[in-house]
């Protein structure tokens, strides 16, 4: 019997391997990628409760999540594309105009 | 049937998210993520999220992740840009650091746990999403268009020649 627990159970684990990959990898690449994996993780976890409480809001809210993924990406990719033409890397800690 | 369906394809999420993270090239964590997708878009129809598990692939594996693709393929990357060994200890305060959070969510979760299943026979059908998102959703539906043209703009203005 699958229930709404192993769904939440999926979701949280799949949270934690992007937040994993947010705290160990430094290239900024994945670092998106991660920040994708935490919204599906997101998603997942949405549309269970979707289904668990027969109503069709959690879906709705889905499309928000994608929608907003959709334009992170966007912008995010723009940034990495200026910071790779300026400084050659992908590596974050080299990135460190800003640090005092 | 829908059990053997769930862990293959939980298990495969899990594995192809795990695999985004340990692969060299980013290509390969690229490709490990729409596997991701995918496999996801398949628990959604388990859920009985029809138009969801379609939007998943389409948007996501489609054009997110191509766009990803593209960018990548764009910039022609060296293989490995974590080499700076003067970092390995992220690794080791990290990874338990995440395992510890996950611990603590799934002894939340555990806590309160209600033992009924998930029905397949609920469909989110286009007509109830689009119901609800334009009468009881208008507002966020209008401030979402706001948002992906404040993205569009962002996205052109990083564009341009002399940032």
């Amino acid at each position: 019997m699958v229930t709404t627990f192993h769904y939440l159970l999926l979701g949280a684990a799949l949270f934690t391997i992007g937040v994993i990959g947010v705290l160990t990898r430094r290239n900024i690449m994945i670092i998106l990628m991660s920040i994708e994996l935490m919204m599906n993780a997101v998603n997942i976890n949405l549309i269970a409760f979707s289904n668990r409480l027969q109503q069709v809001t959690g879906q709705v809210f889905a499309i928000f999540v994608i929608t907003v993924a959709a334009a992170e990406a966007a912008v995010g990719l723009g940034i990495v594309i200026a910071m790779f033409k300026n400084k050659e890397t992908m590596n974050i800690n080299e990135i460190d105009l800003m640090k005092w | 049937m829908i059990q053997i369906l769930f862990f293959f394809f939980a298990a495969l999420a899990a594995g192809a998210a795990i695999n985004v993270l340990v692969q060299k090239h980013v290509l390969y964590s690229a490709l490990s993520l729409i596997l991701m997708l995918t496999a996801t878009s398949v628990l959604f129809i388990l859920l009985g999220a029809d138009f969801l598990a379609v939007i998943q692939i389409i948007v996501y594996a489609g054009a997110i992740m191509v766009l990803f693709v593209f960018v990548i393929m764009l910039l022609n990357l060296p293989v490995d840009e974590d080499g700076a060994d003067r970092l390995r200890w992220l690794k080791f305060i990290g990874i338990p650091l995440g395992l510890f959070f996950l611990f603590l969510v799934t002894a939340t979760l555990w806590n309160v746990q209600a033992g009924t299943g998930t029905q397949s026979r609920f469909v989110g059908s286009p007509q109830a999403i689009g119901q609800s998102l334009f009468t009881d959703y208008l507002l966020p539906f209008e401030v979402t268009s706001l948002l992906i043209l404040i993205a569009l703009v962002g996205a052109v203005v990083f564009a341009k020649k002399d940032l």
